[in-house]
């Protein structure tokens, strides 16, 4: 490690491996329920073990971001962090915060909960991702605020690069449309229309600058490859991301009471967002054999070509399975959407940040990269949760397609839980190829303890 | 990419292609204020509807089921279930569960006040009444 404030980095990165077993745990409860709907009714209803699935998702990918750029920030910019204190600090407040919220999930029922945490001065909750308790909600502006200030006082007094310039805007932007989450007109429309400007414009907006800028920092080190040549390549990929993306926006505006010339501007500019990703991948692969020197660190290496590979098949071509305004039609809300959402998630933010960690956590524990063995495991995990995560995609996409065709595309349109009946065999496969998953992350987990002669001194 | 295309070329196209999009995205969330009016059944978004509103928010009904294709996927779309199922069906249904049917999937029992149950009708009305472009495809959403 360059600079010792780096280290601030170690404590998020554990924490948010830690939250992701949470999360995966958590999935694991809700798809055993889609089966045996009463498994633990009424101590943990579905609706609550979502919550904490989809908010510890969140939380976890925000640790890893928070890290990431702790990390890189001070090696970028060539200059010891403004504060570590903070850093450390804000670690406490958000991770304290987070557990209380997920608690406070877990143990109170949720209108208490809101009643409780000040709901009626401003009405927030309730709202899918964004259910978290208005003292929460404030609790992640203070915690992004401090964090952007101390990364920004940072930047200022040192070296300025494409990619802490790039992740810069995109942790900025994650800050500045969060704050539409406070926003909750009462009019239905104006709601979803402006709740998209949090989830959307995060998750297909300024988290892919995040994405993009922590997948050149880490083909940088790992590659060699000149900084001029991935920085340009980053300007081209983030320039695709947003000229589609931000238009994009409008395939959530095909049937929430939007004018319908969205369903137009939607499904075309959405079906450009592959590229993006695309791109991602050729870039990924393309620097990593261009590469002029043989890191020690396999396994980081692998994690970044994963990334490229499944964001693109799962934000990219399983986005535009279903963006088309008249496939939409069908699909929309239904496990098409499901099957999406997961493998998105995992194969982008998920792998972008086990990248960083891959990458850097050796370096932070005094060595180049992790031993042999350690490697072996990590890769091991790896392709366990890879090739879980696209059986999972497979299942609750076959699932999807039957749900389509009895709930809503036969002549003979069946109830909705008459055709989850029928395709609960899907379910059943989901729920096992999820122990796959499980036990994948559980050997990840493990690899950070496997030591081994180390092959490599510190860097 | 060939030599002549320098990352500074790279970056002014980011900024530039970032910014135009930016401002068309605003200048059609602009039109789209204009416009949702006509569709978004804003007549008859009463007291009793913005109550209801908050009784679906505060028991994380989402968390279960879609409200116009939006939620989760665990339980029946909501958006059109006035259509659907009437006022009555739907406060009686809410009042007797859990069904304690072994094996099916259980929703929580709320204990809401007959106001509450009101309210929330009410707010399902209001929202099967919006213009959503003829979603869902048929009534069983």
């Amino acid at each position: 490690m360059q600079y010792s404030s780096q280290s601030v980095a170690k404590p998020y990165f554990i924490a948010a491996i830690g939250l992701f077993l949470g999360q995966v745990l958590f999935g694991l409860i809700m798809g055993l329920q889609y089966v045996i709907g009463d498994f633990l009714f009424p101590a943990i209803p579905f609706n609550v073990a979502r919550m904490v699935h989809t908010n510890l998702l969140i939380v976890w990918l925000l640790f890893g971001f928070m890290g990431a750029a702790y990390y890189m920030i001070p090696e970028e910019t060539e200059t010891e962090l403004y504060s570590p204190k903070l850093a450390i600090a804000m670690f406490w407040v958000f991770l304290v915060a987070g557990a209380a919220t997920i608690l406070g999930y877990l143990l109170v029922p949720y209108a208490t909960l809101a009643h409780l945490t000040g709901n009626d001065i401003l009405e927030t909750m309730g709202r899918e991702f964004l259910e978290q308790p208005l003292i929460t909600k404030v609790g992640i502006v203070v915690v992004a605020l401090v964090f952007l200030f101390n990364l920004t006082m940072t930047m200022l007094k040192g070296r300025k690069t494409s990619i802490s310039l790039v992740l810069m805007m995109g942790l900025w932007g994650l800050a500045v449309f969060f704050l539409f989450s406070f926003y909750n007109p009462s009019n239905l429309v104006l709601d979803k229309y402006f709740w998209w400007w949090v989830v959307h414009l995060w998750v297909e907006g300024v988290w892919e600058l995040i994405l993009g800028s922590l997948l050149a920092f880490v083909l940088i080190k790992v590659t060699g490859v000149d900084r001029e040549v991935i920085e340009k390549w980053l300007y081209v990929i983030i320039t695709l991301t947003l000229i589609t993306g931000i238009i994009g926006t409008g395939h959530h505006y095909f049937w929430i009471g939007t004018p319908e010339y969205w369903q137009w501007w939607g499904s075309v500019f959405s079906a450009l967002e592959p590229i993006p990703f695309f791109a991602m991948t050729v870039f990924a692969f393309n620097m990593v054999n261009r590469r002029r020197r043989e890191h020690p660190n396999k396994a980081a290496t692998l994690w970044a070509l994963g990334t490229g590979v499944m964001s693109f098949l799962g934000a990219g071509v399983w986005g535009f399975l279903h963006t088309l305004a008249p496939v939409n039609y069908y699909t929309h809300g239904t496990q098409i959407t499901a099957a999406h959402g997961h493998m998105a998630f995992y194969g982008a933010y998920a792998m972008v940040v086990i990248t960083i960690i891959s990458y850097a956590m050796p370096i932070l524990r005094g060595r180049a990269a992790n031993s042999e063995r350690s490697q072996v495991l990590e890769m091991w995990s790896f392709w366990l949760m890879t090739i879980a995560m696209v059986f999972i995609t497979l299942f609750l996409t076959a699932a999807g397609i039957l749900q389509v065709w009895l709930q809503r595309y036969s002549s003979t349109p069946i109830p909705f839980m008459a055709a989850q009946d029928q395709i609960s065999i899907f379910y059943w496969l989901r729920e096992g190829t999820g122990v796959i998953f499980l036990i994948g992350l559980l050997m990840y987990i493990l690899s950070f303890f496997v030591g081994g002669s180390e092959k490599a001194k510190a860097a | 990419m060939s030599g002549t295309f320098t990352k500074s070329m790279a970056r002014n196209i980011f900024f530039g292609g970032t910014v135009f999009f930016a401002l068309l995205f605003l200048a059609l969330t602009f039109d789209s204020m204009q416009t949702i009016p006509k569709r978004d059944n804003h007549a008859n978004l009463t007291p009793a509807v913005v109550a209801g509103k908050k009784v679906w928010e505060t028991n994380n009904c989402i968390g279960c089921h879609t409200l116009m294709g939006e939620g989760a996927y665990f339980a029946p779309e909501l958006g059109n279930v006035y259509k659907r199922r009437g006022p009555e069906f739907i406060k009686a249904w809410i009042q007797s569960q859990p069904t304690g049917a072994p094996g099916r999937r259980q929703m929580p029992n709320f204990h809401l006040t007959e106001q509450q149950l009101n309210d929330l009708v009410e707010f399902l009305k209001y929202s099967s009444e919006i213009n959503t472009a003829n979603w869902p495809p048929n009534i069983e959403g």
